[in-house]
């Protein structure tokens, strides 16, 4: 073997290669660090023969152990599933009424309503059901397809113009849009859906449109205007805090004329029938208003 | 890369005055460090503590039996509690999340009692170090408690420290075989013993010495036990008074807490010194009393000559005071060579004046206050401690909500704690806000208030909607009290409700 190349100022052996005059130094490597990578190449050898390794054409080694991650989740999941199973068996029994009723029924439906709609409802509805425009609001007591816990229920799992044949369907016609009316009488209905709620509005107008109202709109809307939950046809007479798409003039004459209605799914299709129960008593027990 | 490591020249610097001679080179020392080993540490050389007799060692005995015997004890004291309690005396119950001790009951929102225990142990020892050195390290420390422990059955399978070295130093042989397999055993089986009694802390300690050993315990006792075999095998065997000196920050600590008047393991050098060997017979005059018989040295566990004065390394153990007494009383010579002493009392004899001990000190004084103003604030905390806790959270998220006939709505999240062991009846009352109604979600409002019955060492989340008329909200965040009776006492809560401004509409 060649002489050792010492460097004169330390002693320490360098590797005797020199580049522009830079040698490196060619200390040992520490017990501890050398222990641990001889530890680690064992460990990888162990490893290798234990646990899914070395990939082939087609497949890979599946090691001694026969370890699949993904079969280990599935697993979870399974187990899961078996378990909500087990803990919403009670809630299948039970009707909405009683599990609203039943403090610990309804504490777990609390729990697995706050969940499912966090992750799926406040999407449009807002964390705290408090909507928007053209989203409900959940939570002030006024229903447009009705309050009750088994309306809510039913809302929930067939959704509204989802395409399901259960869903609720009915749809306000684009009055303006579809040629209906012309537009000066979109103008008459709009003062007169103004003058419903005893806001000012011109008297001519609400005296044109009174028959033009009974014709087109009384047939949802109600004589009245007080709206009609079976096909989802709001209150016109409240004032209109809670209109879906506003309640100033412009708010109503754009609806009247292009006669807006959002979608919402049939969440049956996605969810069993425990989860909606839960969901409903969870959306009813925390909304003001109306009891069941 | 070119870059000359700093550790090198330590070494070299370390070297140089060890060999007394011609200072070496840095290179020359590094080589030598070569041929030793890596140069990475410096090597732990070997300590063969001597046994020794006398007073410090025997309250080191029994102070090593009655810290182990309280270790080792205390998981096994029943305690009687209400059924379906843990009936043991103390447990940190981390399913339960409750942390008894005796007939005192924590709960996690109460950790503030752990971090003032944690205070009063603190200053505790920062007024005893200050008054009496590091006591806490010769004879109370775990790391010396249990090393002593280990050094003793390491005296029994390979006798004392002339027949240890001689042992060290010998060929492989079936006689140091047995005597070092059966030492390594004993220290295992300890070691165990200690991470098997750490886990009952945290178990009920029956079922789960029954559990343990059919492989049915929590993995986390597994893991503790093993874990803690391992430290304890690690620490008293083989690292030992390595620990004291390179990984506890205690001692660099102590440095602040000790002055010219702590108590230290002292060698009285205006006593001592000129030291040298003395024949039986020669006469005591005009020298000191060390005959250098190298015997305080020999029984330190730490490895180190108290004759160089207070060090970093001492712990105050005192086995050099006995072993310096036993030559004393041989030469017929006055014992405390070597005794508790301080650096003041020191130069005091040899300026030839009476030494003071003055107790009370500036440091002294103040370590004392406080430690009595947080013992005495733990005490009132604990003695008022109430069985029953309540707190109020509001909701975010709708902060309010607008019914159709114009009342608002809130909602309320309380939290009603019942620390006690019996059922709890309370009333939920509500203050503050005229015409407000309560309910619970899916109940009718009503401005009675709500019964509710909480069981026992549970929290209650209660829901709570609270509705307003329009008429009383004058402004966007009125006051509202909840108030919670129960049992002939009130516990009050107060909190906001909010609506928009209600007149602006």
């Amino acid at each position: 073997m060649a002489e050792r190349d010492e460097d004169e100022t330390s002693g320490v052996e360098t590797t005797g290669h020199e580049w522009d005059g830079i040698r490196e130094f060619d200390t040992p490597l520490p017990r501890w660090w050398l222990i641990i990578f001889y530890a680690s190449i064992a460990f990888a050898v162990i490893y290798w023969v234990l646990m899914p390794a070395w990939p082939l054409i087609t497949t890979n080694t599946p090691g001694l152990l026969h370890y699949s991650e993904r079969a280990s989740v599935m697993r979870e999941v399974a187990a899961m599933r078996a378990k909500r199973q087990a803990e919403g068996a009670q809630l299948q029994r039970a009707t909405l009424e009683q599990i609203e009723k039943d403090p610990q029924m309804q504490a777990y439906a609390f729990a697995v309503g706050q969940s499912i709609f966090g992750d799926n409802c406040a999407v449009c509805h807002g964390q705290g059901g408090l909507g928007g425009k053209g989203y409900p609001n959940l939570r002030e007591g006024v229903w447009l397809w009705g309050g009750s816990l088994e309306q809510i229920q039913q809302t929930i799992t067939y959704g509204i113009r989802s395409g399901d044949p259960n869903a609720h369907n009915s749809q306000m016609p684009a009055f303006g849009r579809d040629g209906i009316l012309q537009p000066s009488q979109i103008d008459d209905l709009t003062e007169y859906v103004v003058s419903l709620s005893h806001r000012p509005a011109d008297a001519a107008a609400v005296a044109r449109a009174a028959p033009l109202f009974q014709s087109n709109c009384a047939v949802c809307h109600g004589a009245g205007g007080t709206g009609n939950q079976l096909v989802g046809a709001p209150n016109l007479a409240d004032g209109g805090r809670q209109w879906l798409y506003g309640s100033d003039r412009a708010s109503i004459h754009d609806q009247i004329w292009n006669g807006h209605g959002g979608v919402m799914p049939a969440w049956g299709r996605r969810f069993d029938a425990n989860t909606i129960k839960a969901l409903a008593v969870y959306i009813h027990a925390n909304a003001g208003g109306q009891a069941s | 890369m070119t870059v000359v490591i700093e550790r090198n020249r330590k070494a070299g610097a370390d070297a140089t005055p060890a060999t007394g001679g011609a200072p070496i080179s840095v290179a020359e020392a590094t080589r030598a460090k070569g041929r030793e080993g890596s140069g990475l540490y410096r090597k732990r050389t070997p300590i063969y503590p001597k046994l020794v007799h006398g007073r410090w060692r025997t309250i080191k005995w029994a102070l090593l039996i009655v810290t182990l015997g309280i270790y080792y004890s205390t998981p096994w004291i029943r305690w009687a509690r209400p059924a379906g309690a843990p009936q043991q005396a103390v447990l940190v119950d981390f399913t339960g999340r409750r942390f008894y001790f005796f007939s005192i009951e924590l709960w996690p929102q109460e950790v503030y009692f752990i971090t003032g225990l944690l205070v009063m142990a603190a200053l505790a020892l920062f007024l005893v170090t200050s008054l009496f050195g590091r006591l806490w390290c010769g004879y109370a420390c775990p790391q010396t408690v249990w090393t002593d422990l280990y050094i003793a059955v390491e005296r029994l399978f390979e006798g004392d420290r002339n027949a240890r070295m001689k042992l060290d130093a010998s060929k492989w042989s079936f006689d140091k075989l047995w005597r070092k397999v059966g030492k390594h055993a004993v220290w295992l089986v300890i070691a165990f013993s200690t991470g098997g009694a750490w886990i009952f802390y945290f178990h009920d300690a029956p079922t789960l010495l029954k559990t343990f050993w059919v492989g049915q315990a929590p993995m986390t006792a597994y893991v503790s036990a093993g874990v803690l075999t391992l430290t304890t095998y690690g620490l008293a065997g083989t690292m030992r008074e390595q620990v004291c000196t390179y990984m506890c920050p205690w001692p660099r600590i102590q440095g602040a807490m000790i002055d010219g008047h702590s108590l230290q393991v002292t060698y009285r050098s205006d006593r001592g010194e000129p030291r040298g060997p003395h024949k039986k017979g020669q006469s005591w005059e005009g020298r000191g009393d060390c005959v250098d018989c190298n015997q305080c040295v020999v029984v330190c566990p730490m490895g180190i000559d108290i004759r160089n004065g207070g060090q970093i390394e001492c712990i105050n153990c005192g086995l050099c005071i006995d072993a310096c007494n036993e030559i004393m009383v041989r030469l017929e010579r006055p014992t405390g060579l070597i005794a508790y002493d301080t650096d003041e009392a020191v130069a005091a004899r040899r300026a030839r004046q009476r030494p003071v001990y003055p107790l009370v000190r500036s440091r002294t004084i103040y370590y004392g206050v406080a430690l009595t103003a947080v013992s005495l604030l733990m005490a009132f905390g604990l003695a008022t401690r109430s069985p029953v806790d309540f707190a109020v959270l509001r909701d975010r998220n709708p902060t309010f909500v607008r019914l159709d006939d114009g009342s608002v709505r809130d909602g309320y999240t309380l939290k009603i704690e019942n620390r006690s062991w019996e059922r709890r009846a309370f009333q939920v009352s509500l203050g503050g806000l005229r015409g407000a109604t309560m309910q619970t979600p899916g109940a009718a409002p009503s401005a009675a208030p709500l019964s509710v019955t909480v069981e026992p060492n549970q929290v209650l989340a209660l829901r709570v909607l609270v509705t307003a008329p329009p008429a009383s909200l004058t402004a966007q965040s009125e006051p509202l009290i909840f108030t919670l009776s129960g049992g002939g006492r009130a516990w009050r809560n107060a909190s906001v409700f909010l609506s928009s401004d209600v007149a602006a509409q």
